[in-house]
């Protein structure tokens, strides 16, 4: 029990060792100022402890020492929360041509799918030095994915992708929890992360069967009879979707929003939401006709006939706007 | 009960005590000095039971696996200790213990506001108490005390609604002593006793109730969602039906974060007495810890959404909350440099209430100051959800508000059994508790940086968290003894403890002032006050001669 | 042993017995008694407020879907209620006058008037609720809201689940409103008996004053529920 007695975790991501340089930056001011306040209290204790004849100095107080411990802290705290702020960005913002894997979590496993189709079950192979981002939903209640050594996590919501990003610098294997109480066997819901050298990777990623994930979204389209309305060749029915990941889309009832992923999602399993303008709301709903992973699938293959452009259009869908539900009224104005 | 006669050895005067005896003259009180004492008697039965599920839960976690119990059952346990412990231990505690008792003294009246509605009060506590434990034990719930949607509504088999009714319930009483302070503090005050000569207990309270009543019923009517949702299957946070499960953490969140400063502020108002009597002087910088308290209660309102930071709420509401929780901090900050002050070039005796109030302001710091890593949102990203805020929140509630709580009830003991308890053990007492609680909560600090997530019963695939929670656990034996101790030594001294005088501190304040303990209308006479809060330099100015007190 | 009805009595106090012996001027008790009704009206707009923001969020959501939901109950029911609670806040002040100026028919008349239109207010509430049963707008398993038409958009249709939150925030929302209505209803009609008793005095009518204040809280509420739930997008 003893031999293995950590008191920090490993750092294998970029963002670790931010993370790591703020909270020690943290233990040293708060122990700076915890020795200080334990050694006034100290000293204080003994040199003005009771003694005969001796009596206490009233003293009423001081108003320039209160704004000085006033103003001093609060220019300190938002050092930090300037600090803080700069590190979270970072942590929310994915990079623009990351490596995309869904992750669909339910009671009580993960369960991951590569952009590439290789499909893994509480466990994500990734190689070293690559940015990966997860798009993650939630089959049941909420849950966290959370990875210690990434010093990253983020809750995984029913009803809405959530998002959150990662480069791994150091091949090994590394704890992935959920971190969102969810039941029964919440603390059975754990799994690895395993980070591995490119070659090494490159030789598991193509071990797999199926085909990307794209494909298998094209194939679903077919059969769910999507193409039907959804033409590439003319004006359908319904909008064509070449090209509109990552767009902007004028709505029936005159909004704009971006077509992200939270908005592809919605469009299937709940067409009237949010209506593109010039159609008709005849589309019909596909929710509990398809599962989670189907939806990933789908949204996949919208992105695959989208070009990918990096830059700031293609930043700003995947971090701010899919991070925020899919009611967002227009250009990311948020209503939580 | 014969009172013409001086005699050396004192006959026992008439006091709240033993003015009507026989269990119907205390179920009916309105003397808000009994319901204190209902108050104390249920809410320590409940300490207790809150207690006991906490040492099953660093029992099982002594080892990796999950061995002790089964998940389900590690599940409700940590549920109803949390529960148990915030609805029916800290938030009523030093209000309805403490507050109920010393609050019409301190201000000069003969009761609070509205006494029969004080006794309705305990009634609701003890019914909503009766629902929990009845829900408890009949399966209990395995929620977590934040029963988050959709888990909560939709996928859980466990008693919601009936503890969420329970937990409605007492949340009357909370809001119902809220009222009853704020108005009394109001209009029934003695004639002289203007804002700037309250005591600090009393402005703590008065900031406390101000939370109590706007943010109690904020839950109830989250609570009266939850149970429809469950009952009705309506959707409101069923994301499958168009409902939003964040619209839950907001309104759950909305009340309790100002729960926490209701579980602290009345603890902080307490440390100051304390810290003002045993160090002889008056407080410093007075009018800044008086309207501390107050702006802890208004800006408490407005960080609630800290909590859900990794939520999936927006970056952008995220800056703002964590501005906003920095903000707060300052209060507090002011409130610990103000304490430590006031010890500057006092007269300090180490007296129990004053090693408890020691105790507080150490640990109280450091739960603080680790509030301040968690307001960052790089780390909170990273910390959220494991021990690191389960060793927060401990510092402060447990090491600030029990330890609050605890020396409040020394300092007071005197006043309100007329009794003294024995002073060693109490000493003792307190240095266990300190040490236990250390023990228990710093290494869950390393634990939750380490990553280890809360809720989990069984971390054998980290056997890596074993020594921390061994040590944590070893330490959560030793704060049950140490809280076992007063428990013990307060009964002991209500039969065999000296009796106390008026004033055995020679503390300030309008409760020193009348019999320990006190008559049924507190004061013989109403008090009239021409003086200052904390005028210790009257109270230690050399006597010419001692004039012998007829009691 | 001294009478605890004794000591700390004063004349006032001996004068009037409805003084409370904590209390050292009737001035005082009145005072407390109206900040106490005043704080206790503050935490009710809290707990109505946690309501009203969810429903406001949803229908900013659910505009459409809002509206065909709101569009099914009845206005004019809702309106005529609105009327009612209004003229009995009318009998109210009338009642609360009545106290103070000593005029004891008036002050039964009005009491009874208002718990009159009270229970008015109530029936026409389960008429409506009634409605709402027969067409299956109670939300729960027998739910059913198809193919009613959004206003304003022509073949398109609300959905029903997010329809089934209107009628869910609805009858939470009017039903603790009603459950407050019976409170009062308890309320007045204890002010009645106690007015027949002839306890009130132009000197004390402070329960009157502060069940009146109680009264016109639940009223205002109305005032926002009304337009609120009822009045969505018509024109």
């Amino acid at each position: 029990m003893l031999n293995n007695f950590p008191l920090w975790p490993q750092q294998a991501s970029t963002m670790a060792r931010h993370v790591d340089a703020l909270y020690i930056f943290l233990l040293i001011v708060c122990g700076m100022m915890t020795l200080l306040i334990f050694t006034c209290l100290a000293y204080f204790a003994a040199r003005f402890r009771h003694r005969p004849g001796v009596r206490a100095e009233q003293i009423e107080g001081s108003t320039p020492l209160e704004i000085t411990w006033s103003t001093i802290p609060f220019v300190v705290f938002m050092v930090i929360f300037a600090w803080g702020a700069i590190v979270y960005f970072k942590e929310r913002t994915p990079p623009a041509d990351a490596t995309e894997v869904y992750v669909v979590a339910k009671q009580w496993m993960w369960k991951l799918e590569h952009a590439e189709g290789q499909r893994e079950i509480n466990e994500l192979h990734v190689p070293v030095g690559r940015d990966v981002k997860l798009i993650m939903t939630s089959q049941d209640v909420i849950h966290s994915f959370f990875v210690p050594a990434f010093r990253m996590k983020q809750d995984v919501l029913p009803g809405r992708y959530t998002v959150e990003w990662f480069r791994a610098t150091k091949p090994g294997v590394y704890h992935l929890f959920c971190a969102e109480y969810c039941g029964t066997q919440h603390s059975g819901m754990v799994g690895d992360i395993v980070v591995q050298e490119p070659a090494q990777y490159e030789t598991w990623i193509n071990g797999g069967s199926s085909g990307p994930l794209s494909a298998t979204g094209e194939k679903i389209f077919a059969e769910l009879g999507c193409a039907t309305c959804h033409r590439a060749d003319t004006q359908g029915r319904g909008p064509n979707l070449k090209g509109v990941f990552g767009k902007p889309v004028e709505l029936a009832d005159g909004r704009t929003v971006t077509a992200d992923e939270n908005y592809l999602r919605e469009c299937i399993l709940d067409p009237g939401a949010k209506r593109v303008k010039g159609f008709q709301p005849i589309m019909p709903t596909f929710q509990g006709l398809v599962s989670e992973e189907q939806v990933n699938a789908l949204v996949a293959y919208i992105k695959s006939i989208s070009p990918a452009k990096p830059g700031e259009g293609a930043e700003k869908k995947t971090s701010a706007s899919v991070a925020v539900p899919a009611r967002v009224q227009s250009n990311g104005s948020q209503v939580q | 009960m014969s009172m013409e006669i001086a005699i050396p050895q004192p006959v026992e005067r008439e006091n709240y005590l033993n003015k009507e005896y026989g269990v119907w003259s205390w179920l009916l009180t309105t003397d808000h000095k009994r319901i204190a004492l209902l108050y104390l008697a249920s809410i320590t039965f409940f300490f207790f039971i809150g207690g006991f599920f906490a040492l099953l839960i660093r029992l099982e976690l002594l080892t990796p696996a999950g061995d002790l119990v089964q998940a389900d059952t590690y599940n409700k346990l940590f549920t109803m200790h949390g529960m148990v412990m915030v609805f029916f231990f800290l938030i009523p505690s030093i209000p309805a213990v403490l507050g109920n008792f010393l609050v019409p003294m301190m201000i000069g009246a003969k009761d609070l506001a509205f006494p029969r509605i004080n006794l309705l009060s305990w009634y609701l506590y003890i019914i909503g108490g009766v629902m929990m434990l009845h829900c408890m034990l009949t399966g209990g719930v395995d929620t977590g005390w934040t029963f988050y949607a959709p888990f909560s509504t939709n996928y859980t088999n466990t008693k919601i609604v009936e503890a969420g009714l329970a937990i409605f319930v007492a949340g009357f009483s909370s809001i119902l002593t809220g009222l009853n302070f704020v108005v009394t503090i109001h209009r029934m005050r003695a004639p002289g006793l203007t804002w700037s000569r309250l005591p600090l207990f009393i402005w703590a309270h008065y900031a406390t109730s101000i939370i109590q009543l706007l943010g109690t019923p904020v839950i109830a009517v989250t609570i009266v969602l939850v149970a429809a949702e469950r009952a009705l299957h309506l959707g409101i946070f069923d994301p499958r039906l168009g409902g939003d499960p964040l619209l839950f953490q907001h309104l759950f969140w909305f009340y309790s974060h100002p729960a926490v400063y209701i579980m602290i502020l009345p603890s902080m108002g307490v440390v100051t007495e304390i810290i003002a009597c045993f160090s002889r002087k008056r407080i410093f910088g007075y009018s800044f810890v008086a309207f501390s308290s107050i702006a802890i209660a208004v800006f408490g309102f407005l960080v609630w959404a800290h909590h859900m930071f990794v939520a999936g709420m927006s970056v952008y509401a995220a800056l703002v909350f964590s501005l906003l929780s920095y903000a707060v901090a300052v209060p507090s900050a002011i409130k610990v440099f103000n304490w430590t002050a006031t010890l500057y070039k006092g007269s300090i005796h180490y007296d129990a209430p004053m090693l408890y109030a020691f105790g507080f302001l150490g640990l109280f710091t450091m739960g603080g100051l680790t509030g301040l890593f968690l307001a960052a949102l790089g780390i909170n990203v990273h910390v959220t959800d494991t021990y690191f805020i389960v060793a927060h929140f401990h510092y402060i509630m447990v090491g600030g508000a029990v330890m609050g709580y605890l020396g409040g009830m020394h300092f007071w003991w005197p006043k309100i059994s007329g009794r003294l308890y024995p002073e060693g053990w109490a000493r003792l007492a307190a240095l266990i508790v300190f040490i236990g609680f250390n023990l228990t909560f710093f290494p869950q600090f390393i634990l939750g940086y380490m990553g280890m997530p809360r809720r989990y019963y069984d971390y054998s695939h980290m056997p890596e968290f074993q020594v921390l929670n061994v040590l944590s656990t070893a330490g959560a034996t030793v704060l049950g003894v140490g809280y076992l101790l007063p428990m013990v030594y307060f009964l002991w001294s209500m039969r065999y403890g000296k009796p106390a005088s008026d004033n055995p501190w020679n503390a300030a304040g309008l409760e020193w002032k009348t019999a320990s303990p006190p008559p049924t209308f507190n004061f013989d006479e109403e008090p009239v006050v021409t003086w200052e809060a904390y005028n210790y330099e009257e109270l230690d100015a050399p006597r010419k001669e001692e004039v012998p007190v007829a009691r | 042993m001294p009478d605890s009805t004794v000591v700390g009595l004063n004349h006032e106090e001996q004068d009037r017995p409805e003084l409370l012996h904590h209390f050292s001027t009737a001035e005082q008790q009145r005072d407390a008694s109206s900040l106490g009704m005043w704080v206790f009206l503050a935490t009710e707009i809290m707990f109505f407020g946690g309501l009203f923001c969810a429903y406001l969020i949803y229908r900013r959501w659910y505009f459409g879907d809002f509206a065909a939901a709101s569009k099914s109950i009845s206005m004019p029911l809702g309106a005529t209620n609105t009327a009612v609670l209004i003229c009995s806040s009318l009998t109210v002040v009338l009642a609360v006058w009545a106290a103070q100026t000593a005029r004891r028919t008036l002050l039964l008349v009005s009491l009874a008037l208002t718990m009159l239109l009270g229970l008015t207010f109530l029936g026409i509430k389960g008429i409506e609720y009634k409605q709402k049963f027969d067409e299956h707008h109670v939300p729960g398993a027998s739910f059913s809201f198809d193919h009613e038409e959004i206003p304003g958009h022509p073949g398109q249709y609300a959905n029903q689940s997010h329809a089934e939150i209107f009628f869910a925030l609805y009858f939470v929302m009017t039903g603790l409103h009603a459950l407050h209505m019976i409170i009062g209803l308890g309320i007045f009609l204890w002010l009645f008996y106690m007015a027949w008793r002839g306890r009130f005095t132009p000197e004390y009518n402070t329960p009157i004053e502060i069940g009146g204040l109680y009264w016109h809280f639940v009223d205002i509420v109305w005032i926002y529920l009304f337009p609120l739930l009822y009045l969505i997008d018509r024109h």
